[in-house]
């Protein structure tokens, strides 16, 4: 198992690298003049001191690197220090990666926006998983039944239709003409009693359905196939001839093992739950992680769009890593290739 | 699974000789027939074919029956609801909405069919190089891997925002910004195609047939064109079905950011990002340019599907 781990390791670590300078160098050599919004009147000389304290005198393997060391060392120093109160080294001095249109570190600006996120797209997630799996075991079991039938259709639907049109439905009908829940998502709302308790429950109702309905429709249909898989192995007649009770032959045996290649599934989804939140963010007024990339692209914030993009491919990454490193663990074949 | 293969050879019985089967010439069988089929029996790829094709007929031919222009003004007749004059409404400058549907259909099909044939060719080059070299196949296929590691949506709006308005300047606006659409969809979505066909070409390379081409001096050129190409093209016809629906959905994924296709330039992904705004007034606007994305992605995705089964030999033969 440790040698696998570290097989696994030794290919992440260069990618997380080699991604780390695809993005850096896409945005920092594209043709794109950060001064180039500010007044015609200011004087060329004064325009490269902007320039200049903005970051960009310097050529372009030192910025690159410079980035790496505020992204991989200086970031997490600071991080570790406000987390546990304790000084490491000076401080004071450390440079940290400063957005250009706020002036400030984008990890601050980051931290104050991923509990949103989390929370709408966790929380999706979740309710995705547990709508799925039923689903998912109920088809596979009755085959070809009505059940099964309804089920491959919706989850076709689900997974045809983009979520930026299922949110845009759902508003229509259930904030425009029901009025059952409000179609933007207030997030200085406090959670203090019973009453605002509500009122945050009804107004996450509608983007956790969004995402919670795509992620259920992939995935049930994943379930689906791995259980029948599973269900016309020998394991299972010896099971069924033993005298199990179908109870447990379903839900201990079938769904024990059919459950390996999902988790692994529902570990690699979880980035993509990221990206797809972008766009449900969007609809709903969410001023999560993804607002404030498509707020920092069209402000052409480079240093807030570098780290947020290369946040989410060390998602990505990770993630493959949880997902393997599972598989591994929980099916020792896959460890021997 | 679904598919229990019938191992048992299919009994020949002879028929009785004077009868009216005999006589008849035996036809022969080719692929394509046995194909086309098995794809009329998949309910849900026939209903599929029929829809897309649909849509497509009235994507090119609509605006000349329809003849609407689509980005005429009529503040008079603004936020109309249904007519015989106006199918689908007007949107709050009074232009029709059925003719900007079926202007912005032409665009969001050409940018999915486009994205998908680059998306295609790349992901079978690379797929064919990978599974047939094996020197090319280690780095080739962990270029693939580092492409599914790229967080796909966010750099395709940080590209299109920075390399728009150079391609704009020296393409012209409504052609710079296809082109980058096209290129940009076309270049971050060849990945899984490449791992299908580089999957079928090494089954497919170890059999017999590609020895006996190799061992009368065929070229390896002329392998691949003649003996790999024809044998790995179910799982491409395949992945150029699915690549349409993931192009659309991109493309309008990017439109609703608000970072596509601009708004003079109608893509149904336009027309909805443009609609959000006067939802609460006109909920029309939304719905229409939704359902046909919608429309053409579940019939596009069910011709998939219908067409993975008719290329399955193991469900065809039943």
């Amino acid at each position: 198992m440790f040698h696998y781990t570290l097989r696994r390791l030794m290919f992440a670590v260069p990618t997380l690298f080699v991604i780390s300078f695809i993005i850096f160098a896409l945005l920092d050599l594209a043709p794109n003049d950060p001064t180039g919004n500010l007044p015609l009147t200011i004087p060329p000389e004064v325009r490269e001191q902007i320039r200049m304290s903005l970051g960009l005198g310097e050529p372009f393997h030192i910025r690159y690197l410079k980035w790496l060391q505020q992204f991989f060392v200086a970031e997490p120093l600071n991080f570790i220090q406000q987390a546990f109160g304790i000084e490491i080294g000076n401080s004071a001095e450390r440079v940290r990666i400063r957005s250009w249109a706020t002036r400030s570190p984008v990890v601050d600006l980051i931290v104050e926006r991923l509990p949103q996120t989390l929370w709408v797209v966790g929380m999706s997630y979740v309710v995705g998983i547990l709508i799925a799996l039923p689903v998912g075991i109920i088809s596979a079991y009755r085959q070809y039944s009505w059940f099964d039938q309804i089920g491959t259709f919706v989850s076709m639907v689900g997974f045809s239709v983009p979520t930026f049109f299922t949110g845009v439905v759902l508003i229509v009908v259930f904030s425009v003409y029901l009025g059952w829940f409000p179609s933007i998502y207030d997030t200085t709302h406090r959670v203090t009693d019973w009453n605002s308790f509500w009122i945050q429950v009804r107004q996450m109702v509608l983007p956790v359905m969004v995402l919670a309905l795509y992620n259920a429709a992939q995935l049930s249909r994943f379930v689906r196939a791995s259980m029948l898989d599973n269900l016309n192995q020998d394991y299972v007649r010896t099971a069924r001839a033993k005298g199990m009770k179908e109870k447990v032959v379903l839900l201990v045996h079938v769904l024990r093992n059919s459950l390996i290649p999902v988790v692994t599934v529902i570990a690699l989804g979880i980035p993509t739950i990221f990206s797809g939140a972008i766009i449900t963010e969007q609809i709903f007024r969410v001023n999560g992680l993804g607002q404030l990339l498509i707020i920092a692209i069209q402000g052409a914030d480079i240093p807030l769009v570098q780290t947020l993009t290369f946040i989410f491919a060390v998602l990505i990454i990770l993630c493959n890593l949880i997902a393997d490193i599972l598989y591994g663990i929980l099916d020792p074949r896959i460890r021997y290739d | 699974m679904t598919d229990q293969v019938s191992m048992a050879p299919e009994k020949v019985i002879p028929p009785a000789p004077g009868s009216p089967v005999a006589a008849e010439p035996r036809k022969q069988r080719t692929l394509t027939a046995d194909v086309w089929r098995q794809f009329r029996q998949h309910k849900g790829g026939v209903i599929g074919a029929i829809v897309f094709l649909t849509i497509i007929f009235l994507v090119v031919f609509g605006p000349s029956i329809h003849g609407v222009d689509p980005s005429a003004l009529n503040v008079r007749e603004r936020n109309a609801g249904v007519s015989w004059a106006h199918p689908m409404g007007t949107d709050n400058l009074g232009r029709d909405t059925f003719a900007q549907i079926l202007a912005g259909g032409r665009t969001s099909l050409a940018v999915g069919v486009t994205a998908m044939l680059l998306s295609l060719l790349l992901g079978t080059a690379i797929g064919v190089l990978a599974g047939y070299f094996r020197k090319l196949e280690g780095p080739l296929m962990r270029l693939t891997d580092l492409f599914l590691a790229l967080p796909l949506l966010p750099l395709l709006l940080v590209i299109i925002m920075l390399f728009r308005d150079t391609l704009r300047r020296s393409f012209g606006p409504e052609t710079g910004i296809f082109l980058l659409i096209v290129f940009v969809i076309g270049i971050t979505s060849w990945m899984q195609t490449a791992r299908i066909v580089r999957g079928a070409v090494l089954s497919v390379k170890e059999q017999e047939f590609v020895l006996a081409a190799k061992s009368i001096g065929t070229r390896e050129r002329r392998i691949i064109s003649r003996h790999i190409l024809p044998n790995v093209l179910s799982p491409i016809m395949v992945s150029a079905t699915l690549g349409i629906a993931t192009a659309i959905i991109t493309e309008s994924a990017l439109s609703f950011l608000g970072l596509g296709f601009p708004s003079d330039y109608p893509t149904w992904g336009r027309l909805l990002f443009d609609g959000v705004n006067f939802m609460q007034i006109n909920p029309s606007r939304v719905i229409w340019p939704g359902l046909a994305i919608s429309l053409t992605v579940l019939s596009v995705n069910y011709i998939g599907d219908g067409i993975r089964d008719a290329l399955d030999p193991r469900i065809r033969g039943r």
